[in-house]
């Protein structure tokens, strides 16, 4: 394959016509909230566009959010535009291995520097210098400085670039962070999830070829379009909570009747994303559509938060004060009541009979 | 601290603390209160009928006659709010599902709509209450800061709670650890303030009412 080929003759060697290129573009603009004009200008400038070559550093992760991108919706249009990015440096996908990579992706930031789309995925090891993920004999945390400066965008992949995910858990023992947390003078972009929405990594790709620019983002850092609302208010099975018909079970009548997943610990209410309208695997289901609660797992440290089959409105911990307290509580009181009945007594003891001739003092 | 950490602490630490301190000041008082006893009253009783500790902790909740006419924003805005906020503390789903965990007691919810409606309706109540407190100028000179104050943690987790489910002002996320963090607060000054009635109500109305009884005071 040529460097050179532009999305639009790779697309016709696929077998895709144009108005199935203008569609996917529309519902691309859609997605990130873009005016209904944009999808023509998007389909334009991407089509005429070269492929951009993408960077893409594996970080300590579990290659999940690869698996949802390259295989959910293969050979879908999303896996189509991914195979037209020019994807320089993917340890999982690409052929190339040990030093023949490691010069792939040097050649690649040489050749493209200040213009390349870097994504990471995985959190950064921060613990012993670094020295707890490294590739190639080097850190992950010198790997992302030098692979940031010749970066035109920041693409934080998953929760764990994100937000630092499940190697930032409790106790964190590698000294796991996100990328933002490293790299602060480049344009950085969340995508959380675990793994994240594959449409949501096109969309924001998409965007950023035809426009030259990010998506809004919201303060965490993540596309307003896809993380402006709760999985919750998005929900089908919302009716159901507002009626106040919860499944107790994920066997019993209620959880049949696919009613609301909230009493088993459904994290919807506190959760961003996109899952209820998108949907996974090709516009099929959603966690809670499959009869399980939302873990919440694009929310910052959400392998921390109580518990996932716990409620939101049940304690996070077990509540260890409440028995000694009790206990310190009635001690206390009983002892107020002695202190007083002993006042009291006092007061009695030391009353004394007034008699007339005292008064005639 | 993230807003999820921030709900996180609430829903774990932070109610933990609450808790304690809560039945730590609850028992306190309950076994200081209780047990000060009274000095025996040795004058032969009266009798008044109807006039028992019993039958004062029911009528005391109605107005005596005449009254819900001199001052029909403290009766009235007073059953709005009290029913209201009992509706809305222990027929919301999720509250229940709290106390549930807590006690391993439950019952069944009201429906949402139908709680939110009296979130509005228990605020708007205690909106009126608090402006006759301030537009009397008898009520204004016979109160405290306590009463300022007690009004203020009990109005919180109210609002809080329904800007929570209306999506008001903040991420719901926030807004949920705020309304947890409201009731906490409401938890720990309760015991030590003059809400600490919950507990002592009808206790006191009995006692009252038996020592009227006593005394030969119809009731």
């Amino acid at each position: 394959m040529e460097r050179s080929d532009t999305l639009q003759e790779k697309m016709e060697q696929n077998g895709m016509s144009r108005r199935t290129f203008i569609k996917y573009c529309a519902s691309l603009a859609s997605l990130m909230a873009l005016p209904p004009s944009a999808a023509y200008a998007m389909a334009e400038a991407l089509g005429k566009a070269k492929r951009p070559s993408v960077i893409w550093l594996p970080f300590q992760e579990c290659t999940g959010c690869t698996e949802s991108i390259t295989r959910s919706h293969s050979p879908s249009i999303e896996g189509m535009i991914f195979d037209m990015i020019s994807l320089d440096y993917q340890e999982t996908l690409m052929a190339a291995a040990g030093h023949q990579a490691e010069e792939a992706l040097h050649a690649a930031m040489k050749e493209n520097y200040g213009k390349y789309v870097l994504i990471i995925d995985g959190s950064v090891a921060t613990g012993l210098d670094g020295a707890y993920s490294c590739i190639a004999g080097r850190s992950n945390l010198e790997s992302l400085k030098e692979a940031a400066k010749g970066a035109a965008a920041i693409i934080a992949l998953g929760s764990c670039a994100s937000f630092g995910g499940i190697p930032k858990a409790n106790p964190n023992p590698t000294g796991a962070v996100a990328v933002s947390d490293i790299i602060k003078d480049k344009p950085i972009v969340n995508i959380p999830g675990c793994p994240p929405i594959p449409v949501v990594i096109t969309g924001v790709l998409a965007q950023f070829l035809t426009f030259g620019t990010l998506p809004e983002l919201d303060k965490l850092g993540r596309p307003k379009a896809v993380y402006g609302e709760t999985i919750h208010d998005r929900c089908y099975r919302r009716p159901f909570y507002d009626q106040g018909k919860f499944a107790k079970t994920f066997d019993d009548e209620g959880a049949r009747q696919g009613w609301c997943l909230f009493e088993l610990g459904c994290k919807g209410p506190v959760t961003y994303n996109a899952c209820a309208t998108t949907k996974w695997n090709d516009s099929t289901s959603f966690p809670i559509e499959s009869g399980h609660g939302c873990i919440g797992c694009s929310e910052p440290d959400f392998w921390d938060a109580g518990g996932f089959y716990k409620a939101l409105s049940m304690p996070a911990d077990p509540l260890k004060m409440a028995a000694t307290a009790a206990v310190a509580g009635a001690a206390v009181g009983v002892a107020i009541s002695f202190a007083n009945r002993a006042k009291k007594g006092a007061a009695k003891s030391a009353h004394e009979t007034t008699k007339l001739e005292d008064l005639e003092k | 601290m993230n807003e999820l950490q921030f709900l996180t602490w609430v829903r774990g630490t932070g109610l933990n603390i609450a808790v304690g301190i809560f039945l730590l000041g609850v028992l306190w008082r309950l076994f200081e209160i209780y047990s000060l006893g009274r000095k025996q009253d040795l004058s032969a009783p009266r009798h008044a009928s109807g006039a028992s500790g019993f039958h004062t902790i029911f009528r005391r909740s109605l107005p005596p006659p005449g009254m819900l006419k001199r001052s029909p924003v403290s009766y009235i805005g007073g059953y709005v709010f009290h029913i209201g906020l009992a509706i809305v503390v222990f027929l919301f789903a999720p509250h229940i599902l709290l106390i549930k965990n807590l006690t391993g007691l439950s019952w069944p919810a009201l429906p949402s709509q139908f709680i939110d409606l009296m979130a509005v309706v228990t605020m708007a109540a205690m909106v009126v209450v608090l402006v006759d407190r301030i537009n009397k100028p008898v009520k204004r000179f016979l109160s405290t800061f306590e009463d300022w104050f007690t009004w203020t943690v009990t109005f919180l987790p109210v609002l809080t709670g329904w800007m929570a489910v209306q999506h008001l002002l903040l991420p719901y996320t926030t807004m949920l650890a705020l309304h947890i963090l409201s009731v906490e607060l409401l938890l720990v000054v309760l015991p030590f303030t003059k809400l600490f009635h919950v507990f002592t109500l009808f206790g006191s109305r009995w006692y009252n009412g038996k020592v009227n009884g006593h005394k030969g005071v119809p009731v």
